[in-house]
Formats: structure tokens, sequence, C-alpha cells
């Protein structure tokens, strides 16, 4: 994980990024530029049952859930870590979300990090709760606490045969001393009865009766809902507007004009519309006379981005890594491949579309975010509203998605502003158009690949060069003090044992905003390293899998060269899911004519993924017939919920090989809605299969590691059937024909 | 403009504007926010409605076509969640983000209704105007599968 180097909260409106922002998405933050925050710093010990745990007379027990819910599941697998120490049957437990207070809870949600970082904490909370509630029984009885056993919600004084729900003992354990939590005693996994078994999502029935509340769901009293207009190309703002014909539209109440703010919330201002209802308010903008000052950026496009990174590649780029003499190696070498990859920036296109919904009072805030960081929104609207932290109430909503789109807080700061405003309830509402064209994009990036393969088939050189609208570089003050920082990560410390290792790197400038999407630098870093890999494996005339093994070596532990904070890469887990993914899918087994299997392995958010897909290419159009996964995250807190993240990952990982790209002309965005930008829908869904690795190490990353084998897997599949070799995404009928 | 219809079973009045989409008018006018905006352009699915017991997408659907017809919405498909294709849908862990899940429900049941026990062609070439980002999909077809079994024994029984 990252460096401990992030923002004073007080000055993050002016100064850059959020603490956990910096450390969930795993890259450098130079330590000079920042200074602590709360979120960031130790949480002080708190009674558990003033904050993690509820217990009513009744013996309701209600856990508190301290992360967001976007999908991935933590409603449940969080809850059932508290759960099981806790020693409560799961059936019995309500679930909460907990208010937003950096004080004591650790909120910001992403970088596939919520599982590992409360895996420790959640248990010693769940546990100090238990050993409380045993306590209370044994003065209770007046017995010795070790003839007392805490099960199924209670108590049992086994010689007494006397049985104390939590719900009797609740008031008097609350008042007992907190143990220690470093050394609190935790449970025997082998004694386990929640954790390591498949549970269903908490909250599965109110998403499919509708009952679900979504932020886009809130609807406080006297809501006026606005819709804002902003300039389509990337750093233009208002130059002037003229209201006059929406204010004539029936239903819209006001236009408010709001400023861009900048790095922190990076939001772009314009025009707001409100109105009774979001239809008034979406017709009410399509009337606004606006002259947009269209900025520096207004000359961008893709093909000028394009060339950009070509240029850059002729300039010697920041070594980031340098090993041996690849230069040299490659100059002598028996087998040199040499390849240029190239991704595009990619949506987030979360479901439901960015939203806040704030109400700005003299004496305090209200607000109802659907947010993976909110802490991150409660400062916003504090520095928006003048009002202190404590006065700002957030609500975390259920997300309609998040895949690191929702770490931003431009839609609050959007919401924030409009509410202040105006004084009434709002929710600053964003159109479908309005969230492809104003998101914070994967960066784009291109790699110049150098690779030799020596007599006795070792790896004798890597070099990898890349470009690449860096997200570092928004977060640091001048732009490029470190902008490969978030760029590499895997990629930079490979399995593949050379003695010559190059890699690197050349900023390439862009008005487009990037951030934090679905795996982050491991979507481009895995679909480079893991077929270029591949084109070393057919250079040397060997089997893919088979290259594979013999150039990950021997069993060792590599360390994580862009963290010192970060796990070691394990090659023997890597090369257990590599090999289990091969043996289930049937790797070298006859299949179909026309249909061949591509395989990919990789690192990331300390777990280990490999896929097997099956793929026939017809008429130009690949077709994904069935993906075959091996994951290992350490210890599977919800196997079940392991196979849905990985199973998601999948369809979002495809979606990008085969369908998504976001173009730039003019500075603006291309795409608009899902009819340019595509994603793979039922009929284009494969079978997939998921196999996840038994295990007791500490549990690790899973939202994300599904996705950087997908694009390698199915691209290495396309060129066994068809001795084609795809180096850029998404996959386009010219490069198979 | 008052516009009266059916919705989920009792009759209701709107005074709104007539070219207003029936999605707006469930969520902003009657709160009802089962039903989900995602595209405004009928390309999602999100907005999954049943009007005269068929799957339209209600944000492209204005309000003044609705009138005297049948509304349904996921509210209305059962009280507590037991109509079949949701407690195929929670048997199944379908949901992840859930935003899309009340639409593609929707859809599901129009399907069921039109064909009892579909193969995996039909649920694909049906379902495909709704999309799901978490992918979901492969248990949706497990869950439409599911459905349709359980409504088979149901009727059998």
């Amino acid at each position: 994980m990252a460096t401990a180097s992030v923002v004073n909260r007080r000055d993050f409106l002016k100064a850059g990024a959020s603490a956990s922002a910096a450390l969930v998405i795993g890259f450098y933050l130079p330590s000079s530029t920042f200074a602590d925050t709360a979120e960031d710093q130790e949480k002080k010990p708190v009674n558990p049952f003033n904050a993690w745990v509820r217990i009513t007379p009744d013996n309701q027990v209600t856990l508190i859930l301290g992360k967001s819910e976007m999908g991935q599941g933590v409603m449940t697998s969080l809850p059932m870590i508290l759960a099981e120490e806790l020693c409560v049957d799961w059936k019995q437990v309500r679930i909460e979300q907990a208010p937003t207070n950096p004080a004591i809870y650790d909120h910001g949600t992403g970088g596939s990090g919520s599982i590992a970082g409360s895996w420790v904490p959640l248990r010693r909370v769940g546990a100090a709760a238990r050993e409380m509630l045993v306590t209370a029984a044994a003065q209770h009885w007046n017995v010795n606490r070790d003839t007392c056993k805490p099960q199924n919600g209670g108590v049992l004084h086994g010689a007494r045969k006397q049985f104390l729900t939590y719900g009797q003992l609740v008031e008097d354990a609350a008042k007992l001393p907190v143990p220690d939590l470093k050394t609190v005693p935790l449970k025997n996994s082998d004694d386990f009865t929640i954790v390591g078994h498949d549970h269903n999502r908490f909250e599965a029935r109110a998403k499919s009766t509708g009952a679900a509340k979504f932020g886009i769901d809130s609807r406080p009293p006297g809501m006026l809902y606005a819709v804002i207009a902003r300039c389509p190309v990337f750093g233009g703002t208002v130059a002037k507007f003229d209201a006059t014909k929406t204010k004539a539209v029936p239903g819209v109440r006001d236009v408010v004009s709001i400023e861009p703010v900048g790095p922190g919330a990076f939001s772009a201002g314009g025009v707001a519309v409100l109105a009774d209802n979001s239809w008034a308010a979406i017709q009410g903008r399509k009337v606004l006379d606006i002259t947009w000052d269209e900025g520096p950026n207004a000359t961008e496009s893709s093909e000028s981005l394009r060339q950009h990174f070509i240029e850059n590649a002729t300039k010697p780029g920041k070594v980031v890594r340098n090993d041996g003499d690849a230069d040299a190696a490659l100059a002598s070498a028996l087998k040199k491949v040499e390849a240029v990859y190239e991704l595009p920036f990619a949506a987030h296109a979360c479901m439901e579309p960015m939203n806040c919904t704030v109400h700005i009072r003299p004496d305090g805030a209200e607000a109802w975010v659907p947010t993976q960081g909110p802490q991150w929104a409660q400062d916003v609207i504090a520095g928006v509203s003048k009002l202190p932290h404590e006065s700002v109430v957030v609500h975390t909503t259920l997300m309609g998605g998040g895949f690191g789109r929702r770490y931003h807080a431009d839609f609050v700061m959007e919401a924030a502003q409009v509410a202040k405003a105006t004084g009434k309830p709002v929710m600053v509402l964003w159109t479908r158009e309005d969230d492809m064209q104003h998101d914070f994009y994967r960066p784009a990036s291109y790699h110049h690949m150098q690779g030799a393969v020596d007599a006795q088939g070792h790896l004798a050189a890597w070099k990898h060069f890349q470009s690449s609208t860096s997200i570092a570089a928004v977060w640091d003050k001048n732009g490029q003090e470190k902008p490969e920082a978030s760029e590499f990560a895997t990629a930079a410390f490979i399995p593949y044992v050379t003695p010559n290792f190059r890699v690197e790197y050349v900023l390439a400038k862009s008005g487009v905003p990037r951030a934090w999407w679905r795996s982050v630098e491991h979507s481009s870093g895995g679909f480079v390293v893991e077929t270029f890999v591949d084109e070393l494996a057919a250079a040397a005339g060997a089997d893919p899998l088979a290259f594979r093994l013999r150039l990950i070596g021997d069993a060792r532990k590599i360390p994580d060269f862009t963290s010192p904070e970060g796990k070691p890469l394990d090659t023997t887990r890597l090369k257990n899911v590599l090999q289990l993914a091969a043996e289930k899918a049937g790797w070298g087994k006859p299949l179909p004519k026309g249909v061949a299997r591509g395989i990919a392995g990789y690192y990331s958010f300390e777990s280990y993924t490999a896929a097997v897909a099956e793929v026939s290419v017809k008429d130009g159009q690949v077709r994904v017939h069935r993906i075959v996964y091996a994951v290992d995250c350490g210890r599977p807190i919800n196997p079940n919920g392991v196979a849905a993240q990985v199973e998601s990952a999948a369809i979002y990982g495809l979606s990008a090989a085969m369908h998504d790209a976001i173009t730039i002309d003019r500075g603006r965005v291309q795409q608009s809605n899902f009819n340019d930008y595509q994603m793979p829908r039922i009929n284009e869904t494969p079978k997939i299969e998921v196999h996840v690795v038994p295990s007791k190490e500490e549990p690790t990353g899973i939202g994300e590691p599904g996705l950087p084998v997908i694009a390698p897997a199915v691209c290495n599949a396309v060129f066994a059937a068809t001795g084609k070799r795809l180096r850029r995404l998404p996959i386009r009928p010219e490069d198979l024909a | 403009m008052a516009i009266t219809f059916t919705l989920n079973g009792k009759a209701q009045t709107v005074d709104v504007s007539p070219e207003m989409p029936l999605l707006w008018v469930l969520r902003d006018t009657l709160n009802m926010t089962g039903t989900k905006f995602g595209c405004g352009m009928a390309l999602c699915g999100a907005c999954t409605v049943h009007i005269n017991g068929e799957a339209i997408r209600s944000c492209i659907t204005p309000i003044s076509s609705v009138s005297g017809k049948k509304v349904t919405t996921i509210e209305g498909l059962s009280a507590d969640g037991s109509h079949p294709v949701q407690q195929a849908w929670i048997e199944e862990d379908v949901p992840q983000c859930g935003y899309c899940q009340s639409g593609q429900i929707m859809s599901a049941v129009a399907l069921l209704s039109k064909k009892a026990n579909p193969t995996d062609a039909d649920i694909d070439d049906f379902m495909s105007g709704n999309i799901c980002r978490c992918g979901t999909y492969q248990r949706i077809r497990k869950a439409i599968h599911r459905a349709a079994a359980e409504s088979g024994k149901a009727k059998s029984a």
C-alpha cells in the first residue's frame, strides 16, 4: 500500500488529495506535499457498544458497517467478521450504515482494501465485545469466567446449565472496561462457523424488491432537483449565460451559476437549473443560452494525444527501474520481440449516474451521498457551508456502482454549492450524458515493449517504456513530481526472471480528468505484461503456460518495487493459480474446431488471479465462450461473494477489451450514452467458472484483481485461434483481418 | 394536465406535463423510487415497468400515453418480495450493486409470462436490452431458470 502521506483536512479544498484516497489507491504522494489527517491516524479505541455493536434487550443484534457498499459485498462480508468473533447467529443480525465520523471509522472504500484492512480490527472489536459480555455474565452469576461460554448470541454457564442472552447482559457489559484490542483473545479459525462459509448478500432482498435506497432515491421534504450545464471542454468555464427561456419552463424554480473548484474537488462549475422534478430541470437546461470560454484544452484530441505518445517514445524516459543492462542484452539478442501496446481512456459508467443531495441550514447540514469517501464528502460540505464537521451529517447511501468513480467528490462539491446558494434541500442529478462526458477516466497509455529470449529459452531482457496520462500527476503540486508512481505497480516487478530489466516513463500531458478505474494501473499493466510474455512464448516456440511457469522459476518472494509497505509477490501462489486455472480449463486438451485457449496470470491488490479464456473468431468478431478463473485472495471471508466479484470483474474487463473507449475531439468526450459507449450484455456473456483457493493466509483484495487477466487471456486466445496478435484495446475488426 | 391510470392495482391520478416520461412521474411525482433512471434513451432497461403486462421503458414513455392503462412497477410485483422471480433473485444471490435489478426483474417476469420455460438463448434474446454494469448476467440466467422451475412446480402441485 501507499506511503502514508496525505493532506491536512483543513487544507484539503485548497491543497489536494484526501488521506484515504492516497491510501486506497495505492500510489505514492510525496510526503513533503501533504500532512497527516485524522483518518490516516490510528483510531483511538472506542467502546465497541458505542461504535460497532448494538444489542437491544430483546436480543436484536445490529452490526455497524463503517465502509461503503457499492456492489462489492462489504455490507455482508465485514459484518460476518464481527459476527464471527461476537459469537452470534448470522440470522439474528441486522446491519446498519455507520454515521460519518472519521475519528472512529476508516470510511474510505476502495483499492480492494476493505477486507484486508478491516480483518484484524473487526476481529478485535468483535472479540472485545464478546469478552465484555462474557465477563458481565460471569459477574452476574458470580462464577469463574472460564466456566462461561459465548454461543448463539448468549452466554452459557455449563455447570449450572444457565443461559443469558446478550440482550440481557449488554447493559452491564457496556459499562465494563474495554479489553486491550491488541491482546484480546481471538477465535481459533478452525472454529469459524460464519467466516469462510457461503453467505448470500445481506441486502439482496431489498435489492430485489425496489426497497433498497440509493443516493438517487433520497427524498428529503421540500427537495428541489437540479441538473448542471457544464462546459463540454475539460477546463472550460462559463463566459456568460441567459436563463430567460429556462425560467419559463414549467416547474423550473431557479437558475444559479457555480464556480469550478480545483484540486481536491475537481468540479467543473457551470449553471445549475433547479426544478420541482428531474424532467423539468432537464428540459430547462436544454434551453439555457450559455457562451463558454473553452479554455486551454479545446484542441486536444485522441489523435493529438497519440502523436504526443509517439513523440514521447522517441525520447529516453525517466528510468523507473534498471537491473543489468537491458539495452545491451537486446542489442545482442538471439530472439528479440518488439511491440507497441495502446489503451484508451475508459469511463466507469456506473449504472446509477452521479448524484448528491445536500441541505445546508444556518445551523447545520445534512447530506445523502452515494460515496466511497464519506469523510471526503463531509470535508467538502463543511468547507462550502463553513460549518464545523460535527454539524455536517453525511448519510452514506447504497451506490449503484462505484468502481473508483465515487471516490471523487466533484458531485458533492456541486451539490454543496447549489444547496448553499438556495438554502433548500437539493439533489444534483447527473444525466447519463453528464456521467459519460464528465467522468475521471482510466488513463490512456502507450507502451513500447522489447524483450529477448536466449538459446536456453530464458528471458534475456525485458524493457518496458510507457507514456501515459498519469493519475498521480493530477494530484502532485507541479503535476510531474512523480507521475509514474500511479502507472506501473506490478509491471515494475514482474514475476518473470530476467537479469536485464528496465522500465522507463514519460508523462503525457492531457486536459482529460483521470482517476482510479476498476483495478487502476493493473488494467493496463496486466494487459501489456501478460500479452507481451505470450509474444515471447510464441517467439520461443513454447507453450504459454509452461513458458510462464519456467520464467517465474523458483519459489521466492519478490518485493513490491513500487511500495515498500506492499506485500511481496509470492511466486508459489502465482504459479498455483496459473496451474489451477489451466487444470480446471483442460489446458492442452482438444477443443471444437475454431475455438482456442489463452491464459494470463497476475498479482494485484495482494491477490493472485489467473484466467483461461476460450474464444473463437468469426467475421471479424471475437466470441468468448468460457472463462475459467483461479483466484487466491488469502482466506476467503465469503467464498460466494468472492466468486461474485470475480464474475463481475470478468464482465467489466471484457467490456474494456471488447467495447469501451472514450475518445476525445476538440477537448471533449465524443461518447454520450450506452449507444456509443457499449458494454457486454447478457447475450455476450460467457460461461464463467471461479475456483477459489482455500487458504489461511491473511485475506486480501478481490473487488478488482479479477480484471487485469481478462483482456490478455482473451487476446492470447485470439492469437492461438488466428495468429493475430492484438496489441490495442478495445479489439477492432481491422486488427483481426 | 390530469392523467388517470392504474398503478399496481390502484387508481392513480397525476397532474403533470403530458410529455413527462412515466419514469419521472413514478420517481419524482409519486416518490416510487424502485424504478431506476439509467440512460433516458431506452438503452439500458433500468427503468423497465409493465404496461398492460408488457415490459416497456418508462424513461421514453410519455405519461399521456399511459392514460387508462395498467402500470405495474417493481413495488407492485409483490408486497413482500415473494414473487417467484424475486425469490429466485434472492436465492441465486443475483444483485451486486443492485441498481439495474428492478429493471432486470421486470423484464424477466415479462419473459416468463410469454415463455414459461425459456432456454438460455431465449433469455439472452429477451434480456439483452437490460445492462448490468456489475455483470451479474450469469446469475440472472440461473435465476430465471430457477423461477421457471419453481413456477412449474407450483402449477403442477
